[in-house]
């Protein structure tokens, strides 16, 4: 796999070797560290303004994680700011509309898991077991669209077809039902967020299933077909085992982001249900921080968020091992 | 049901049984719903959008076909007001960031694509473990702020400007390319940037479209950011103008346009403002989903 230019331009100058003839051992001559750099120069320079980028943007904002630790004023900066040790996180815990965010925050997550997470997988297997690759074009490039569109206009678009207004208030007073605004019930919200995630990723998060779907071999639903296996047991026996990889290296990513719900989708939702509803962490850290100012507590409960979420990684990936699968390391290395 | 029964069932293997009639009603049954489940909204929105006010009153709200179809909004919306301008910042963030975003990934990504570079294993774990934690939406404010972006474009560019999936899809489609190729361009004195510009780039133009218009979407769709970052109401994008006027529901100044005439209903109004931020992705997207249904991308997701 490795294009090593220079070295291999150093060994063809001996012509005798065949392709037939077994490689011999490289005489590897151990380049100087000035050397290498030398050689790879224009390589270094092209990929150095992307690390910039990473250290910028990525690294350098951790360092700013310290206004946890500080009653951070924006006049007096980082270093003028008062360090009041572990303040901030017993305010932050200590206010009720935290825990209510934490649980809203986890109440969603949760109808998404249940709700969301299996609709991609039920409709790759539908479209896996369309025959006609006509149909099955179509579909995909029906249901992968709504990806493509931002939440403005999801929220939008929902907000005619739902909102008080709309379709579904309309249709409902047809046929004398009694109009009912989904959009601003508090009680229906999780189920809002999650149909609207619904609508706009179900087709998107068909792709990974339909790649390992597509990666099954085909003699072994031949094999099981001719052992007799009806098409459920076949869907049973063999298609499952074959994505339930997938599956649970997906699991194991969402159970890492339980703690941050689409914030784009609920920033724009909040204030029609009222917060005691709406307000999941990510908002509460928006509004509270940036809107009201309390910098501290904020950066408080996004270092507590990021340690849980990388704490849930961690563990659900130990349960999958401990379960006999691989987890997410299979993934990371290949 | 006939024409697609057979066309259900072109090209079944010997060994699969016939499927029944009511499998495939089903079947036919689901995905008919879930395409218009996706369609309709876009059909009603346009529709909307065409639609006098006299209609939109007869069908309380959404219109799917609007017989007397007419473009008043749209003049209401591009008399040079707001959404005018938005529309501008929009493309140019858009353009621009595009056009950043797809140099320093591409540079990045063949920087990174050859085994053995000098420090190539660092910048590599560098930018891949960005992927595992954020800092959090309080520390990249104060950061953006700190670096005097606050209020500026480039506040709405930078902070995003390489994605890492895009930077793996680039980097292992560079390492996918025949490296006989590569190294006999190097035999023949090609340097590592002739090589980029001459063999690599040439090659690549699939990946890297779909990279492109990944990034063009994102910065189109941007709101996070920009509601983050934008304070000055000049400086607007679609996005911040779109949540005024539709789910905040400012009502839009008619402007000169229409002194003394009717003016277009506010909803007719609104849905022309969500059509002005559909069309470009509707425009994009024909050439992005071939790519997803023949399926470029699988190898780099599943690698």
């Amino acid at each position: 796999m490795s294009f090593g230019g220079v070295r291999m331009s150093v060994e063809t100058e001996t012509p005798a070797v065949t392709a037939k003839e077994k490689p011999k051992p490289r005489p590897r001559r151990k380049l100087t560290l000035v050397q290498r750099l030398k050689r790879d120069k224009v390589m270094i320079l092209l990929a150095a303004p992307g690390l910039l980028y990473f250290l910028v943007f990525h690294y350098l904002p951790m360092l700013g994680n310290i206004v946890a630790f500080q009653d951070y004023q924006p006049y007096l900066g980082f270093l003028d700011s008062d360090w009041i040790g572990l303040e901030n996180f017993t305010d932050a815990f200590a206010d009720p509309r935290f825990w209510s965010a934490v649980t809203n925050t986890l109440v969603i997550a949760l109808v998404q898991l249940v709700f969301f997470f299996p609709a991609p997988i039920a409709l790759a297997l539908l479209l896996n077991s369309v025959l006609s690759s006509k149909i099955r074009r179509f579909v995909q490039s029906v249901v992968y669209l709504p990806h493509f569109i931002g939440w403005v206009i999801i929220v939008s678009i929902f907000q005619q077809l739902l909102g008080a207004a709309g379709l579904l208030p309309n249709v409902l007073d047809a046929i004398g039902l009694p109009r009912y605004d989904m959009m601003t019930d508090p009680d229906a919200f999780p189920w809002l967020v999650t149909l609207q995630l619904v609508w706009k990723d179900m087709g998107w998060g068909t792709i990974i299933f339909l790649a390992a779907l597509l990666s099954i071999d085909p003699q072994l639903y031949e094999a099981a077909a001719v052992d007799g296996a009806s098409r459920w047991r076949r869907l049973w026996h063999v298609t499952l085992p074959g994505i339930t990889p997938i599956i649970i290296l997906l699991l194991i990513l969402n159970l890492g982001n339980i703690l941050s719900v689409g914030f784009e989708q609920l920033i724009l939702q909040r204030d029609n249900v009222g917060a005691a509803a709406g307000e999941v962490l990510d908002t509460y850290v928006y509004f509270n921080g940036i809107q009201n100012g309390e910098w501290g507590p904020s950066a408080a409960i996004g270092i507590v968020k990021a340690i849980f979420g990388t704490a849930l990684i961690l563990g659900a990936n130990k349960l999958a091992h401990f379960f006999g699968h691989e987890g997410i390391y299979r993934g990371a290395d290949k | 049901m006939k024409g697609s029964t057979v066309a259900l069932t072109s090209k079944r293997p010997a060994w699969m049984e016939r499927p029944t009639w009511y499998g495939l009603s089903l079947k036919g049954l689901a995905l008919g719903f879930i395409v218009l489940a996706v369609l309709y909204p876009f059909v009603s929105v346009v529709a909307t959008s065409l639609s006098t006010d006299r209609e939109i009153v007869a069908n309380g709200g959404l219109v799917i076909w609007p017989t007397d179809p007419t473009l008043d909004a749209y003049r209401v919306i591009f008399a040079g007001g707001d959404v005018t301008r938005a529309l501008v910042n929009s493309l140019f963030v858009a353009s621009i960031g595009t056009v950043a975003s797809v140099c320093a990934t591409v540079m990045m990504a063949y920087g990174l694509s050859r085994r053995g570079v000098t420090g190539g294993r660092f910048i590599l774990m560098i930018a891949l473990f960005s992927m595992l934690f954020g800092a959090g939406i309080i520390p990249n404010f104060l950061l953006v702020k700190e670096l005097g972006l606050y209020n500026t474009f480039a506040a709405l560019i930078l902070p995003g400007l390489i994605s890492a999936f895009n930077f793996i899809v680039l980097r292992s489609f560079f390492m996918g390319l025949p490296s006989e190729l590569l190294d006999s361009a190097k035999v023949d004195g090609a340097g590592d940037l002739r090589i980029l510009l001459r063999i690599v780039l040439p090659l690549s133009k699939a990946p890297i479209a779909v990279v492109s218009l990944f990034y063009a979407v994102g910065y189109w769709n941007a709101f996070f950011n920009a509601l983050l970052y934008l304070d000055d109401t000049e400086k607007w994008t679609l996005p911040l103008i779109l949540r005024l006027y539709v789910l905040q529901g400012q009502p839009m100044a008619q402007g000169e346009a229409f002194a003394g005439d009717v003016p277009p209903p506010q909803l007719a109004i609104q849905m022309a403002v969500v059509v002005v931020a559909l069309v470009p992705i509707l425009l994009v997207y024909p050439f992005l989903q071939r790519f997803f249904t023949k399926g470029v991308l699988s190898g780099a997701i599943k690698g």
